[in-house]
């Protein structure tokens, strides 16, 4: 059985980058752990000398000649930022260090 | 029949032999949308100005004696995560409320190139992660056959605009039964095309090992249509087959004698409300009578596939869904304008996110983690690869599969919101189809208490001629496509 706690929940939503509130805590910890808890089932079965599918295509690589092509516009590519400093071509954030 | 009962193939033709106008049609659609669209919160965008000057467009076309697309005046409508430029798109997230795409997604390319009118957004899951369309920030989705039922998820509105003839034909997007389970749920056609089939660029992305675009239709036929038009390789996604593309409407002859239909009797046998398996049970005698073999099938993994899904597909949406920072499109939080930088993506996350979307991008962080990657992740694709063999198994002696494609008929709203792992549940028989990347087709195949009842159709790897042949000739065996819900 899964016993997730609360630490861990904060630990993923660091790693997540997702601040949860108060409420979203205890929520999350019993809704994660009934759903890892039902995930255990997969231990029981037999995986030795199994290769993993990652993508059923695989297989078959893409490749293309590498020739530069047009990219989006700086202009169009600002055009949906919340903050972004147009003249210059650039998105603002707030400051790094806190 | 009015306009809006119409295929897309008959508007197309019409509108070709100059019968009807595409601004017509066009119209038609708009009226119709507007007088249903209250009840049922389908779309999360409409834009006829735009429709109907793309459809004044066709007119002038065929005025001018200029060889029409295939879909030429056809209106369409796509699920909200796909892209158009200059047109709102918002995965039914309040994290992309504003966001306009600056470039066309391939298969709004593709069929605007086929001459088709986009006539608005639909609804559907944030980020196309739900089973009952009511984990949109725009609220859910109402099922047309019955206001108080969920359409299901994620693509709930564009199931829900074509079974209440809003549009004959809509798009959207199946990661583990998006497209199937709505279109179960509202009685209508539902097509998953083989993994890489269709380009998935311009696809706001879920899980991308498992996401494909496919089409809602009242026919196989036209489902058949859409497929030629959006199917096909694409210089933009790596992933897109270089498979031939054919004429699928053109294989669609009603003849299935000698056709072998597996029948996973074990697999099916647990779970499935009496309900749904009467219709399927009926479903299975039609295609019988009409010549088709049954073959009782194993697939001895598939009952692992709802944990290795939701492990998989977590993990990717993890990490498909970290570009949502807050700082290149979409909302930002106002509570960390000062800083530090780390604040403001973690507030703007949480802000933006809902719960649905925060579970996942939390699950899948946890499953890539430190200690529990080899447990959870590696274990669940080395079961991805045993579901895989069964099937490869199945049609080593079988030409299609076929099951239920939900174990319930349409719930009513709100009844498993409170447990998400319930919810999960209710994808047993659409998730597998997604690991092992198949093409996967619902069809309508009964009504229980005014709620429609479908099957699917699952088919080798870029078979989809197979399955759509095979679900025409149950559609003209049946009439189960032309019951229409009780709107008017």
């Amino acid at each position: 059985m899964s016993s997730l706690t609360i630490a861990d929940v904060e630990r993923i939503a660091a790693l997540a980058h997702l601040e949860l509130t108060d409420d979203e805590k205890p929520l999350f910890t019993r809704q994660l752990a009934d759903i890892l808890n039902y995930a255990e089932q997969l231990q029981a079965v037999d995986t030795t000398g199994v290769p993993a599918t990652a993508h059923v295509t695989a297989a078959t690589g893409a490749e293309r000649p590498d020739e530069p092509r047009p990219s989006l516009p700086v202009a169009d590519a600002l055009a949906n930022a919340p903050d972004a400093a147009h003249d210059s071509g650039l998105f603002r954030v707030p400051r790094v260090i806190g | 029949m009015t306009l809006v009962d119409r295929t897309a193939r008959d508007l197309r033709q019409d509108i070709a032999a100059g019968s009807i106008s595409a601004v017509e049609a066009c119209r038609a659609t708009l009226d119709r949308m507007s007088s249903v669209n209250p009840a049922l919160n389908a779309f999360n965008h409409v834009d006829g100005e735009r429709a109907l000057a793309r459809a004044a467009a066709i007119d002038r076309q065929r005025a001018a004696g200029e060889r029409l697309g295939p879909l030429a005046g056809v209106p369409i409508a796509l699920k909200d995560n796909m892209c158009v430029r200059g047109m709102r798109t918002t995965a039914s997230s309040k994290i992309l409320d504003s966001f306009i795409p600056p470039y066309d997604a391939t298969v709004v390319n593709r069929l605007e190139s086929a001459g088709a009118v986009i006539v608005g957004k639909t609804n559907c899951d944030e980020f196309a992660m739900g089973s009952s369309n009511e984990n949109s920030a725009y609220g859910p989705v109402h099922n047309p056959w019955n206001l108080d039922a969920t359409p299901g998820g994620s693509s709930g509105g564009s199931a829900a605009a074509v079974a209440a003839r809003c549009v004959p034909l809509a798009f959207g997007s199946d990661t583990g039964g998006s497209i199937r389970q709505p279109a179960s749920f509202c009685g209508v056609v539902g097509l998953k095309p083989t993994y890489g089939r269709v380009s998935r660029y311009g696809l706001l992305a879920f899980a991308s090992s498992l996401d494909q675009i496919g089409p809602f239709a009242r026919t196989v036929g036209d489902a058949a249509i859409a497929l030629s038009i959006i199917a096909g390789h694409d210089p933009n996604d790596a992933t897109s087959a270089t498979t031939d593309v054919i004429d699928y409407a053109a294989g669609l002859n009603g003849d299935i004698r000698g056709v072998r239909v597996g029948v996973p009797r074990a697999f099916v046998s647990e779970g499935v409300d009496h309900r749904v398996r009467t219709a399927f049970d009926a479903a299975l005698a039609t295609l019988r009578d009409r010549g088709a073999t049954l073959v009782d099938i194993e697939l001895p993994h598939a009952k692992f596939a709802i944990p290795v899904y939701y492990l998989i597909a977590t993990a990717e949406a993890s990490s498909n869904l970290a570009r949502y920072d807050g700082v290149k499109y979409g909302y930002r939080s106002p509570a960390a304008k000062d800083g530090p930088l780390k604040t403001m993506y973690s507030r703007t996350r949480d802000e933006g996110f809902g719960a649905e979307v925060k579970r996942r991008i939390m699950l899948g962080t946890y499953v890539l983690s430190a200690g529990y990657y080899d447990a959870f992740y590696l274990k669940a694709q080395q079961v991805r690869t045993l579901v895989r063999r069964d099937y490869e198994q199945a049609f080593a002696s079988v030409d299609v599969v076929a099951m239920p494609t939900s174990p319930v008929p349409p719930f009513k709203l709100g009844e498993k919101t409170a447990d998400p792992l319930q919810m999960y549940l209710g994808d047993v028989f659409t998730v597998s189809v997604n690991l092992a990347g198949l093409p996967g087709v619902n069809i309508p195949c009964g009504l229980s208490e005014g709620l429609p009842i479908g099957f699917q159709l699952i088919g080798r790897m870029f078979d989809e001629a197979t399955i759509l042949r095979v679900a025409d000739a149950f559609e003209r065996a049946t009439d189960w496509h032309t019951a229409t819900p009780p709107l008017d």
